[in-house]
């Protein structure tokens, strides 16, 4: 038989039995458009902290106590047998000598109780330095940033969040008035604008101070982490190895820091979204497994309606492998045309998602598209196999009687 | 052309074995008008059936055009009928989504026949069995006759050397059953083998080959070709 013959007969099978075809259609679709739209959520999650990331742009260290296999976040101090050497004001100040650095900005987080006239909340604090600004160009929405202090200088000044302000303010306006942290009183010298963004904190509940106060505060004498931030992104190399070579002299020898760039961190979250979105694929690929056991039922229901159109082609002198190759391609097209459907719906329910969250930038990877497809078409295959084969192990005198 | 030895074919029904065909020995020539008559049972269609190969005997063997066919493979019996034999039944068995001209191609579909011979051949075969003005009919918009015509059409578009007719004007009144004998007979006088099962005698007694079935035995009968008028001069006295 030809192709075409083969296609054609196989077409007006599918759309002779309307309900048979849509029903299996409708299985398929599904499973494609889950593939696609779960694996566009995780895709989205991902663009989503990539883009974070480089809104801060490209040439920034980021430097942290201890020593890491590069790319891994969070790891211990491995080599030196114990705690790593506190990473110190003292530090931070000697790296911002290097000819191929820029800013220097030192981090301390931590929690606190503050408080304005009975007015309590617990929030998060964060001490750091003005440069902090320059690196996350946040918006204000009156007073201004931390103030260019010496980085010993544990001013009691602190830049609250748009919801902090409210909360404790209402409508008056909250810089210049002293509020209570911990046991401490600070006074307010600047409100952040509502709705800022930095690497996927909310700021609208952050509270900043200048980090000696913050270290003070904590009694701690060693900074969390630092932000580098390099004079050029061809200074990077240069300057990786200034902060290496410095810390290493400072600390008798010893390379109990960690130091990423963003690459190093850009690629370790690349990597836990890749694995996050192929196992919500492969979980939506279930689906497609499942809608092929529906296609083997659904092709037996068919061979057994046309018993007596097989006994027919039989009778007619067709050979096994045309009879297999006929209700094969029929189980093929019939995946096919519910993949291209689901294909359909799937990028519409992402336009829907995309709507519903303009943040995140929704799209299903082209492999995943590629891969549901493939899928989809190759359960077709597997399971119209049996039922195909079913059929042309008919008996000719059995099938013409239509039994 | 045909020739059975001592072929034999049993069918399980229940516990009870049913002798279908019991040690039949028959030859039928080329160019023969066969009928074969009996009573429901009696074996006549397993007969039909084994002769157009969609049945194999469980012992003896089968000479068709020569050839031993007794014990070919599947796709060897599917390549020897598409070849050799064309079948009618009583039920039509034309594919109810296709056309009439669809129908007859469908032969020539499974053979890659080229598309544009096809039609040529269909259309050939359509209008000798009379429904030039039909072939873009389904077969829900036919009448019996007419769907039986469609089918030998489709019958005979693969040439073949047999016609093998299972109850043919079964399903037909009288008027369409007598226009569809008259074209099978017609092909008879063309020169082809035309076998057919009938429980109408007045068809059995215009056949010259007539085979009489009983509990899978065969009793049969030669005669000439006296019954039909228009060879009165040419039978032999």
């Amino acid at each position: 038989m030809r192709l075409f013959d083969r296609n054609q007969m196989a077409m007006t099978a599918v759309v002779r039995y309307p309900l048979r075809s849509s029903m299996l259609l409708v299985a398929i679709a599904i499973g494609v458009a889950a593939v696609l739209v779960l694996t566009s959520l995780g895709e989205g999650a991902r663009l989503y902290v990539t883009s974070q990331f480089n809104s801060l742009g490209t040439h920034l260290l980021f430097v942290m106590p201890g020593k890491n296999e590069v790319g891994g976040l969070g790891g211990m101090a491995g080599s030196l047998g114990g705690s790593p050497r506190p990473f110190t004001l003292a530090d931070v100040r000697a790296l911002g000598r290097s000819p191929y650095i820029d800013t220097t900005t030192p981090m301390v987080m931590g929690g606190a109780n503050i408080n304005y006239q009975g007015l309590e909340r617990d929030i998060g604090v964060l001490g750091t330095t003005h440069t902090m600004q320059r690196l996350f160009e946040y918006e204000m929405e009156s007073g201004r940033f931390l103030p260019e202090l010496d980085l010993d200088n544990a001013s009691p000044v602190c830049v609250i969040g748009d919801t902090i302000a409210r909360e404790l303010f209402g409508n008056a306006e909250p810089v210049g008035k002293w509020v209570r942290m911990g046991d401490r009183r600070v006074r307010v010298v600047g409100a952040l604008a509502q709705g800022g963004q930095s690497g996927g904190h909310d700021l609208d509940e952050a509270v900043f101070v200048p980090i000696a106060f913050a270290m003070q505060m904590y009694n701690r004498e060693s900074v969390m982490r630092m932000m580098v931030e390099v004079t050029s992104d061809e200074a990077m190399v240069k300057a990786k190895k200034d902060v290496q070579d410095i810390i290493r002299a400072r600390h008798f020898g010893h390379d109990d820091i960690t130091i990423m760039d963003q690459g190093t961190i850009l690629n370790t979250f690349n990597k836990i979204f890749l694995v996050l979105t192929s196992t919500l694929g492969g979980i939506a690929a279930i689906s497609l497994a499942v809608a092929g056991t529906l296609i083997m039922n659904v092709m037996l229901v068919a061979v057994s309606q046309r018993t007596a159109e097989i006994g027919l082609l039989k009778a007619l002198g067709a050979r096994r492998s045309q009879i297999i190759g006929l209700f094969l391609t029929e189980a093929i097209m019939l995946s096919l045309l519910g993949a291209i459907v689901g294909v359909l719906v799937g990028y519409a329910a992402i336009e829907f998602l995309r709507y519903v969250y303009p943040l995140v930038d929704f799209q299903a990877p082209d492999w995943a598209v590629v891969a549901a497809v493939l899928t989809a078409v190759a359960s077709g295959l597997l399971f119209g196999i049996m039922p195909a084969r079913h059929a042309a192990d008919l008996d000719p005198v059995e099938a013409l009687a239509g039994n | 052309m045909i020739r059975f030895e001592n072929i034999c074919r049993d069918f399980k029904v229940g516990d009870e074995v049913v002798h279908a065909l019991k040690d039949v020995n028959q030859h039928i020539e080329i160019g023969e008008y066969a009928s074969i008559m009996g009573p429901s049972g009696s074996g006549k269609s397993t007969l039909l059936n084994v002769l157009g190969l969609l049945d194999t005997p469980d012992s003896g063997r089968y000479w068709l055009n020569g050839r031993d066919v007794s014990q070919l493979a599947d796709d060897d019996l599917a390549a020897t009928r598409q070849e050799i034999i064309g079948f009618v039944f009583q039920s039509f068995h034309l594919i109810q989504r296709m056309t009439a001209l669809e129908n007859v191609e469908l032969p020539m579909v499974l053979a890659r026949v080229a598309p544009a011979e096809r039609r040529d051949r269909a259309h050939q075969m359509l209008s000798k069995t009379g429904l030039e003005d039909r072939m873009n009919h389904r077969p829900d918009q036919l009448s019996g006759g007419q769907r039986q015509r469609v089918a030998i059409a489709r019958s005979i578009v693969m040439e073949p050397k047999v016609l093998l007719a299972d109850e043919p004007t079964g399903n037909l009144d009288t008027q369409s059953g007598k226009e569809v004998l008259d074209i099978l007979e017609g092909l008879h006088a063309d020169g082809l083998t035309l076998i057919l099962v009938t429980h109408d005698p007045v068809i059995g007694q215009r056949s010259h080959l007539h085979l009489r079935m009983i509990d899978g035995v065969i009793q049969a009968e030669r005669r000439h070709q006296q019954r039909r008028p228009e060879d009165d001069s040419h039978a032999p006295v």
